[in-house]
């Protein structure tokens, strides 16, 4: 079980957080966006082998949404992409 | 008879006999005793049989490594598949032998054993394929044969999952891990320690050691009452087992028998800041023919039984091994009176004070067991030098042997840090840490005492900044081997096993090699070996050695396969803990719920964890008669439910108006204080996330209202575009869910009922028309009238706060009486809603349904620029493909019910469906069944004729609009 970096309530258990998904570019104003450009805004979501940087809701505890870079390789919380092993 | 107990010494208490049953038989073995040590006590040499060819087997090892006996406990503490050197044997056990049937004296599945050839590696998925594994695949597990789960939960008491922090977590409570406890309480850290044995020791307890010029056991009795004086040492767990490393030095630790009774098992989950591995090492045995007869067992063990549990294993040994650390039990043999017969030891030269332990006995240097005679229990070895010539035999009823130590770098590896090949303990060891965490004495392969007592020190002293202390004085042992990975002299023939307990040989593992199952992780999957419950702690380097040697690389090529949680095997029910039934998760209820049972109600999970009423029975009536009664209330006279479950959210601040326009599909912000609008929300890719009501409560303070089940979601939903994509916009979400209980009176004589409850509120239709609300007083309550309807009929929400909600309700009761008021449960509801063609997510909606198919065009703002979900919606709908849309069903014979989800067909013929029943209701307005339904282009479908198709019959229906009950909405309007 991971242990979560909350900005304000510190270090927390993985199961006080709801995951919200890898953070996706902003939304494109939908229009002014090609269909190809919004289905890809929709469907492809960040997937890499190493850093990436994704979205925890604190739901059992303040309900802060936060953004948090991890590692998929290892779950190490890092810094950002340079951080990284 | 404890025949083979010896007359003194062990940690057992004499003065306390346990009676036990093993295979229906009558025992008695001593407090302290495991249950194996009992039955070696007892002289019960043939235990088990094997899991494949039903060989005879006997007690191999001591502790979690054992790979042979495994156990069903029967009675209170029913538990299947436990080996039997970690059952702590209690009064009263009854155990009996998993893989053999009637008892593994006579057992009929050894008939396997005339066709072991024919069942190599890769048998089963090699001749079981046609036509398909699954046909075979309940007799073969039935014949493997391990033991079943008990048929009942525990019944004399309960789990507990408990999480703890500590700044150093100690596992195991050997030599290391008490130096290192030690040093890093002293430094006045929070310590957690855990051992998997019933007692601190570790190795000490198997050994006659010395530590500062006195017993071993002596220092481990002043090392745990120093800890135990210190509070700052939080926790001492004994018969506790860490069984994983989970990530951010995160670990699971299993207690297995805790002070409390009423505690069965209690899973700990620590977060550790510093984590000393001082799990020790396990002994692993040599691979010779017919080397899982009863009666062979590991040095290791032996030493054990002789010295913890003052048991004989046997009555004259042979040993056999390629490194010193079994002179020491030599050593030990003699000292309790044990005859040696003979020394076997593969190397050709044995160091000097391996030679002055062994004292007396012979020594076969240079040579290796080619064979063992007896089936079921070993009477004899053949002896033969290494290459095979001057064979001998020798008489003996035991065979210890020992293959070498493996460190036990479980828990290391599972905290993904690398292992690294020892040549010269001929071994995989502790590499490069991935956590916070340190491998100290043998589970660093640091095997001698010294040795583990000064890397314990060391680990803890630098993890605590603190200096070194002074080490209790104690005699250096060396240690040497030479790796024996197989016997292959001439003239050794039989199986010889690498993992006991899965029945792999090394046969098997050539045989995977050779069918191009070369990577060692296809190497256990093919064979199985190293699975199981014992995961191979015995046989795993062994197998990495054959296809060593078979391929000709190094082991480090090889690499081990992969560790992976639990270490040890954990109940299932501690991994719960007390997170059974309603304990963890408890069912929410609202201020009329003891008034709904107290009343009969029968009641239904409502989602969200909410309970609600399904309907009030009465005596006599049957389930739809019930029903039916309480629509009827509703449509002829007054009903009333509790619609306080329903999500309730209240949002203040500048910006709600062009939030909730951003949020809903249709236009809110131009909703005036106190007015109502339905609206629908959707997900950002066009699919319906949640209907309900938002009211304008004033200039910039809000109340939305979402489905009982999907509060959360639209909770979390508001709250991340807030935070993360318009984190500038002035907007506060409060849930107010439980701020707010609500009764609803519906039906023509609700506004009857109002005035005899008696309220300050204008309620005509003018005074408080349909979609608004007004504050002020019911029935002399602080009351928010809402006027919208779920049921089409003529309705009053009636909110107020929690503490006046059960008297609200008992006030309506009796006001209601004499229009014939029924409470409504949610079966009554959804007949009502249905008539209405009302939506229900779940229901009509799921992952493919948009407004546009449900007949909602209306609610999709074509004014609004942008609205979540608005492009995705288009962009579908652009593709022009065939949609299904919603319609209502008449069956053409009123008496036909449509069971919910029957597949809509051309004819209701055998073809691809054109739609589905989402829902099908008695309505008691129009006296007959009705459906709602999804169905291709059903909108331009109308008067049509449609089939159900069921198992064996289909049902006609005419496809109308899909509204039962006044559809132009005048009796919810007036």
């Amino acid at each position: 079980m991971m242990l979560i970096p909350c900005p304000f309530c510190g270090h927390r258990n993985e199961s006080e957080f709801t995951y919200g998904g890898p953070v996706k570019p902003d939304r494109p104003d939908p229009n002014a966006t090609s269909d190809e450009d919004w289905v890809e805004y929709l469907t492809t979501v960040p997937n890499p082998f190493g850093p990436v940087q994704e979205r925890w809701w604190h739901a059992r505890g303040c309900g802060t949404w936060l953004t948090i870079w991890r590692d998929t390789r290892t779950h190490d919380i890092v810094e950002g992409p340079s951080d990284a092993e | 008879m404890q025949n083979r107990r010896l007359p003194s010494g062990g940690g057992i208490d004499r003065g306390r006999p346990l009676a036990f049953r093993f295979n229906g038989k009558e025992y008695t073995g001593l407090s302290g005793d495991t249950l194996a040590s009992a039955l070696l006590a007892n002289n019960v040499r043939l235990t088990a049989r094997s899991f494949k060819y039903h060989r005879p087997r006997g007690i191999v090892g001591s502790g979690p490594e054992e790979p042979a006996t495994l156990v069903e406990l029967e009675g209170r503490r029913a538990s299947a598949n436990q080996a039997a050197t970690t059952v702590r044997l209690a009064d009263g056990m009854s155990a009996r032998s998993v893989n053999c049937w009637p008892s593994p004296g006579l057992d009929m599945g050894a008939v396997n054993q005339l066709f072991a050839g024919l069942i190599p590696a890769g048998f089963y998925y090699k001749t079981f394929k046609w036509p398909s594994w699954h046909l075979y695949e309940p007799m073969i597990r039935k014949a493997a044969g391990l033991a079943g789960a008990p048929e009942a939960p525990p019944l004399d008491g309960h789990f507990e999952a408990v999480h703890a922090h500590a700044d150093v977590l100690v596992v195991g409570a050997g030599p290391a891990g008490l130096m290192a406890a030690l040093v890093a309480g002293r430094a006045g850290c929070r310590v957690f320690l855990a051992d998997e044995r019933a007692e601190a020791g570790g190795s000490l307890l198997d050994r006659r050691l010395e530590i500062a010029g006195k017993p071993a056991l002596d220092w481990v009795a002043d090392s745990v009452a120093e800890l135990k004086s210190m509070p700052n040492v939080t926790h001492l767990l004994q018969d506790a087992s860490v069984w994983a490393y989970r990530e951010h030095n995160c670990l699971m630790v299993n207690e297995r028998s805790p002070a409390n009774s009423n505690v069965l098992e209690r899973n700990w989950r620590v977060r550790a800041g510093q984590v000393i591995l001082a799990t020790g090492a396990f002994e692993r045995g040599l691979v010779f023919p017919e080397n899982d007869r009863p009666g062979v067992m590991l040095a290791s063990a032996a030493q054990a039984y002789v010295n913890r549990f003052a048991v004989m294993p046997g009555e004259r040994a042979v040993f056999f091994a390629n490194n010193d650390s079994a002179y020491g039990v030599v050593a030990d043999f003699r000292a309790s009176g044990i005859e040696v017969a003979a020394i076997v030891d593969s190397r050709d030269v044995v160091p000097d004070f391996a030679r002055k332990l062994a004292g007396d006995v012979p020594i076969r240097a240079g040579s290796v067991v080619i064979g063992v005679r007896g089936k079921r229990a070993v009477r004899g070895v053949t002896v033969a030098e290494r290459g095979g010539h001057g064979t001998e035999k020798i008489y003996c009823d035991l065979l210890l042997h020992s293959g070498g130590w493996n460190p036990t770098v479980h828990l290391f590896s599972q905290s993904r840090g690398n292992l690294r090949y020892d040549e010269s303990l001929a071994t995989f060891v502790p590499d490069e840490a991935a956590q916070a965490c340190v491998s100290v004495g043998g589970a660093a392969g640091k095997l001698s005492l010294a040795s583990a007592l000064r890397t314990g020190a060391e680990a803890a002293a630098k993890a605590t900044g603190t200096e070194m202390p002074n080490l209790p004085a104690v005699v250096e042992e060396s240690y040497s081997i030479a790796p024996l990975w197989q016997v292959d002299a001439r003239g050794a023939k039989g199986k010889a096993f690498l993992d006991i307990q899965n029945d792999v040989t090394v046969d098997d593992v050539h045989l995977a090699l050779l069918e191009g199952y070369d990577n060692v992780e296809h190497v256990k999957r093919y064979t199985t070996g190293g699975m199981g419950f014992d995961q191979g702690k015995t046989g795993n380097i062994n197998i990495i050695g054959a296809i060593a040697l078979q391929k000709g690389v190094p082991l480090q090529d090889v690499g081990t396969t992969t560790f992976r949680p639990p270490y040890t095997p954990v109940s299932f029910g501690a991994i719960g803990g007390i997170r059974e039934e309603n304990v963890v998760l408890p069912y929410r209820h609202t201020p009329v719920t003891r008034w709904n049972l107290d009343r009969g109600a029968f009641m239904y999970e409502a989602g969200a964890r909410w309970r609600r009423p399904g309907y009030f029975p009465r005596d006599g009536e049957t389930f739809q008669e019930t029903v039916n009664r309480e629509c009827r209330a509703v449509r002829e006279g007054v009903g009333v439910y509790d619609g306080s479950p329903l999500g309730k959210f209240e949002l203040k601040g500048r910006d709600v108006g062009r939030f909730l326009d951003h949020i809903y599909t249709n236009l809110m912000s131009t909703l005036k204080a106190g007015q109502c609008r339905y609206g629908l929300m959707l997900t950002e890719d066009g699919l319906i996330l949640d209907d309900g009501v938002a009211m304008r409560l004033g200039e910039h303070r809000w109340l939305v209202s979402t489905s009982t089940a999907h509060a959360d979601t639209v909770h979390g939903h508001m709250e991340e575009l807030l935070q993360t994509q318009f984190p500038e916009w002035n907007v506060y979400v409060t849930p107010v869910t439980s701020q707010w209980n609500n009764a609803t009176v519906c039906g023509p004589k609700a506004r009857e009922l109002m005035a005899a409850l008696g309220t300050d509120i204008d309620l005509s239709p003018k005074g408080l028309p349909f979609m608004s609300f007004a504050d002020g007083h019911v029935a002399g309550l602080p009351a928010r009238v809402v006027r919208v309807s779920f049921t089409g009929e003529l309705s009053f929400e009636l909110n107020v706060a929690p503490r006046h909600m059960r008297d609200l309700w008992e006030r309506i009761m009796e006001a209601g009486e004499p229009f014939g008021i029924e409470p409504v449960g949610s079966e009554a509801s959804h007949v009502l809603r249905v008539e209405k063609g009302f939506l229900s997510l779940g229901h009509e909606v799921d992952g493919t349904v948009d407004a546009h198919d449900l007949g909602m065009s209306w609610i999709m703002s074509k004014k609004k620029r942008d609205y979540v979900g608005k492009r995705s919606v288009e962009l579908r709908r652009r593709g022009n493909a065939i949609r299904r849309e919603l319609v209502g069903l008449l069956p053409v014979d009123p008496n036909d019910q449509i069971p919910e989800g029957a597949p809509l067909t051309p004819g209701g013929e055998r073809c691809p469906t054109e739609g589905l029943v989402t829902a099908c209701v008695w309505s008691v307005v129009l006296d007959r069944w009705v459906a709602l339904a999804l169905l291709e282009n059903g909108l331009s479908r109308h008067s049509e004729t449609v089939h159900a198709r069921l198992k064996n019959a289909t049902i006609a229906a005419d496809v109308m609009e899909p509204v039962f009950h006044d559809p132009e909405g005048l009796r919810m309007r007036s």
